[in-house]
């Protein structure tokens, strides 16, 4: 008998078919089967959302969730948030304020603050908090992180992506 | 973007390009240690002991052998025996052989979690499954948890061939008796208007980085292994894997991934030999990843302390003796940081008479690794809590008072010659400046609260290249994992140099077989030591530029100069006729290497002296809620001598960085062992470290006073920042409060406790409440 399942969902706007066992986690399914390692695993308890990834829109913690729960639903990783090589404001912005230094959690900030800008583009400090109070970050003390989102919020209001060449 | 700090003399220092490694990064197309994956490569898990102390009677692997998937087991029984003597790895001293039973016990389990035997399978869940088919007979043994129960006459013993010297040939718990002393104490207390005495206990905390330890090994037929994993540093998981296998050190290769986060915790191996070990047994690469709960149960975390401090001082806030007791946990082995503690915890003040007495004790808890300023914010939660106290006594503001006694200059340190050129009484000057300190504080259960931070900074070994590409761009190679952007400094540095912009150098952290041998990143080394060694292979790359040109133009090598990316002739007396020769660029240079003797590699290597120490000063406001002892941080400043900042938000990020890790060891953060040694917060969820709402936006003041032992003036600025906040919580809590706290955390249950002691009436609660 087959242990494995087949799973047809959408990843990053593309349909994608995939083989996994039931017991495997859709972080586990995205890393190893599907090769997409830009969401990271940090603790597999939802506890440090490392592993953050759009589902139908909302953040979700993809340790959380079992790779045949994705049948059906539309995924958005990191790896689908620039538009080719433009640079989402998020990502842009988070270059510009140095809101990273080891960089494992920031896939998944990015993730939680998509989340976050798509349903209030114009929010407060206090709600970037909370947004975002489910991903740790250990280097720097979110201060810098915090800054990115306000200023990728203003920019995308105003339209203005700022692409300050590296 | 804020400023730049470059005050005009640099182009490039001082400025806030986007980091070289940036886009990678926020694409997910990085490749950290656990990215990886190799054809064929197969998966392994570790056994950890259940029991936090007991014999191993036997290790039966039969039944997980024959389970289908499972490739090989490996146990200490495959790994030679180690040399049992003490050796420099980084910011602490390693054991080989302390350090291979670490990586697999032998015949006694000493913490919950130590490992015990390793299973490579065809997927993780099949290697999980084998674990629980491996039959360990164990002899339990009764734990010893703290430094009081450890030091105690008749406590159980955990190395039967632990000794130290004043106990001769007896066995003991206590690895070390570190003394230091200076003046005639008890002239000092006699001179003093009055002592204050504290005790205090700080819990076990874990450096908490997001990325867990991993190692892909791949172990060859030739007998050559290479090692990819996310580490400080890959020359030490080189020479200390080597010595735990008993293998060359030149059989093996170390290519470090993008790293999620160190802080310390990952200078030193666990994975790393296993991967090999289980490659070389099944033919076939392995991989390892911990999980968190095996992250926080068998690696890190740094030492909980008791320390007791007493102090004297004048009414007019002169402290003219102290004496220091201070036990750390040394985890399971011997090698806490208490010896960097005794030598951190008086050193931002001039106290003639002092005795600093500290001891190094094994309890069954995991191995210690080093973490930012090792033994340093402990000690500091401390003498500086202590020092509040003698401020408020002496009725004096606690900055005057640091400044009145603040080392700077041709001060003595505990340790060595008088300081150098140091920045401490800048740090206190830049708080009293600052618009935190300047602006009132308003409010119910609220205080203000600051205290001040030493750490020594190391040098240590780098090498760097520096080569100038066909197209007049250049690379500049290092053996420094980049562990807070790091590379861009080193660009940065390189660009300098050479006059270009810093958009044309690409750096790039090489493999243990690309660049010469390098020590870890930590000690806030990097930017100081492999700056330097970057500078100066810069500066060998520009040598080599004017040779050519000189060559080119038919002149001598010291009439040509170098600056703004281009060479000229200079304008001196030998050459005064010079018409006709136009500066060329390096661009135009580039293209005639090739006929001028061949491509440029710029060379440097140091064993970099010089070290300049740093200092750092935290202001903080508290808001406790009466109700739960819940301590909510209002506004937090923290000021740092930081010698030159190359790239200023990256100084910054450290700078807050520090001071969030500090709060949580403040407030929060604590291992939880039962009565049986048995760890209860394995997750991260009841291991509490500070999130986006536990935080203010971290203001930071960046103090440059040139370290004169450093070409660009750089001190270093990773680590000094951790050390201020607990205690700067403390004292901020008593003002809010009224309550002296003496343990970290000052948790919600513990400050609370403290709290309604002050309440008649209310104490039956409290215990209620526990």
């Amino acid at each position: 008998m087959a242990k494995k399942t087949l799973v047809e969902t959408n990843i990053n706007g593309e349909a994608v078919e995939f083989l996994c066992e039931p017991r495997q986690s859709l972080l586990e399914c995205l890393r190893d089967v599907l090769e997409l390692t830009g969401s990271k695993e940090g603790c597999l308890t939802g506890d440090c959302g490392a592993c953050s990834v759009l589902l139908d829109g909302r953040a979700v913690c993809s340790c959380l969730m079992l790779g045949v729960e994705a049948r059906g639903k539309n995924i958005r990783t990191v790896e689908g948030l620039a538009n080719g090589t433009t640079l989402h404001p998020l990502q842009q912005k988070f270059l510009e304020h140095a809101s990273l230094q080891c960089g494992i959690c920031t896939p998944g900030f990015l993730m939680s603050a998509t989340a976050l800008l798509e349903r209030n583009p114009n929010p407060t400090e206090a709600e970037v908090r909370y947004a975002l109070a489910g991903n740790l970050c250990r280097c720097t003390g979110y201060d810098k992180i915090v800054r990115a989102v306000l200023d990728a919020a203003k920019s995308m209001k105003s339209g203005v992506s700022t692409s300050r060449a590296a | 973007m804020e400023g730049t700090t470059s005050n005009g003399k640099f182009k490039v220092i001082g400025t806030r390009p986007i980091r070289h490694d940036g886009v990678d990064k926020v694409i997910g197309r990085a490749k950290y240690g656990a990215d990886y994956a190799f054809p064929g490569m197969l998966h392994g898990k570790v056994l950890r002991s259940p029991h936090a102390h007991a014999k191993i009677k036997s290790i039966n692997t039969a039944k997980a052998l024959k389970l289908p998937g499972v490739k090989a087991v490996v146990t200490a029984a495959d790994l030679p025996e180690a040399a049992n003597r003490l050796e420099q790895a980084g910011e602490m001293a390693i054991n080989p052989h302390h350090l291979s039973l670490n990586i697999l016990a032998r015949d006694k389990v000493l913490y919950d979690g130590h490992a015990i035997a390793a299973v490579a399978a065809t997927s993780p869940h099949i290697a999980e499954e084998a674990l629980k088919l491996i039959e360990v007979e164990y002899e339990v043994l009764p734990p010893v948890m703290t430094v009081d129960a450890a030091m105690k006459p008749g406590a159980p013993i955990l190395l039967p061939d632990l000794r130290n010297r004043e106990e001769g040939d007896k066995p003991t718990n206590v690895a070390q008796h570190y003394q230091f002393k200076r003046g005639d104490l008890e002239a000092g207390f006699k001179a003093a208007d009055f002592v204050i005495e504290r005790e205090f206990n700080t819990a076990m905390v874990h450096q908490g980085y997001i990325e867990p330890h991993n190692a892909v090994g791949i172990y060859n037929a030739d007998g050559q292994a290479t090692i990819y994993c996310s580490t400080q540093g890959a020359f030490e998981v080189r020479s200390l894997s080597a010595q735990v296998l008993g293998v060359a050190v030149g059989k093996i290769k170390v290519v470090p991934a993008e790293i999620g986060g160190g802080f310390g915790g990952k200078t030193t191996i666990y994975l790393e030999p296993l991967s090999v070990l289980l490659s070389k047994k099944t033919g076939h690469p392995v991989k390892l990843v911990m999980t968190r709960s095996e992250v926080l149960r068998a690696s890190g975390p740094t030492s909980g302390s008791q320390i007791k401090v007493k102090m004297g001082a004048t009414h007019d806030g002169k402290i003219v003796a102290a004496e220091v007791w201070m036990a750390y946990e040394a985890g399971a082995f011997p090698g806490s940081p208490v010896g960097a503690g005794a030598m951190c915890i008086l050193a931002p003040y001039t106290i003639e008479n002092l005795q600093i007495d500290a001891y190094d004790v094994v309890v069954n808890r995991p191995k210690t690794a080093a973490y930012r300023a090792p033994g340093a914010s402990n000690a500091a939660m401390a003498s500086e809590t202590v020092i509040d106290e003698i401020a408020e006594k002496c009725g004096m503001d606690p900055l005057e008072l640091r400044i009145k006694n603040g080392v700077h200059e041709g001060s003595p340190q505990v340790v060595g010659p008088p300081f150098k050129r140091i920045g401490f009484i800048e740090t206190c000057e830049a708080i009293r400046h600052s618009d935190h300190y300047n602006s009132k504080l308003t409010g119910a259960h609220r205080g203000r609260g600051v205290a001040s931070g030493f750490w020594f900074n190391a040098g240590m070994q780098s090498s760097a290249t520096v080569n100038i590409h066909t197209d007049g761009t250049a690379s500049v190679v290092t053996g420094s994992p980049d562990i807070g952007g790091s590379r861009a400094s080193m660009a940065m540095i390189t660009a300098e140099v050479l006059g270009l912009p810093v958009t044309d150098v690409r750096p790039v952290v090489a493999d243990t077989d690309s660049i010469g041998h390098t020590d870890v990143t930590g000690g806030s080394r990097v930017t100081f030591a492999t700056g330097m060694a970057v500078y100066e292979a810069a500066q060998d790359a520009a040598r080599q530029l004017r040779e050519r040109a000189a060559k080119v133009w038919e002149v001598k090598p010291e009439d040509v100069q170098l600056g703004d990316g281009a060479v000229s002739v200079k304008d001196t007396a030998s050459f005064e006729k010079g018409e006709g020769k136009p500066p060329m660029t390096i661009k135009e240079l580039a293209t005639k290497l090739a006929r001028t003797g061949g491509p440029i590699s710029g060379r440097a290597s140091v064993n970099a002296r010089g070290v300049g120490p740093a200092f750092a000063t935290t202001l903080i406001d508290v808001e406790v809620d009466p109700d739960t002892g819940k301590v909510q941080v209002l506004r937090c400043t923290v000021a740092q001598d930081v010698g030159k900042a190359i790239h200023p938000s990256y100084v910054e990020g450290q700078m807050q960085g520090g001071t969030a890790q500090g709060i949580g060891w403040g407030l929060n953060e604590e291992y939880f062992y039962d009565d049986k040694g048995v760890l209860r917060n394995t997750g991260l969820l009841d291991y509490r470290m500070p999130t986006c709402l536990d935080l203010p936006l971290i203001e930071t003041a960046i103090v440059e006073v040139p370290n004169p032992g450093h070409p660009l003036g750089v001190r270093g600025v990773g680590e000094v920042s951790i050390v201020p906040p607990p205690a700067a919580l403390a004292n901020a809590i008593y003002r809010a409060t009224g309550v002296r706290m003496t343990e970290t955390p000052m948790s919600p249950p513990r400050l609370l406790k403290e709290m309604l002691k002050k309440r008649p009436g209310e104490e039956s609660q409290s215990a209620a409440a526990d």
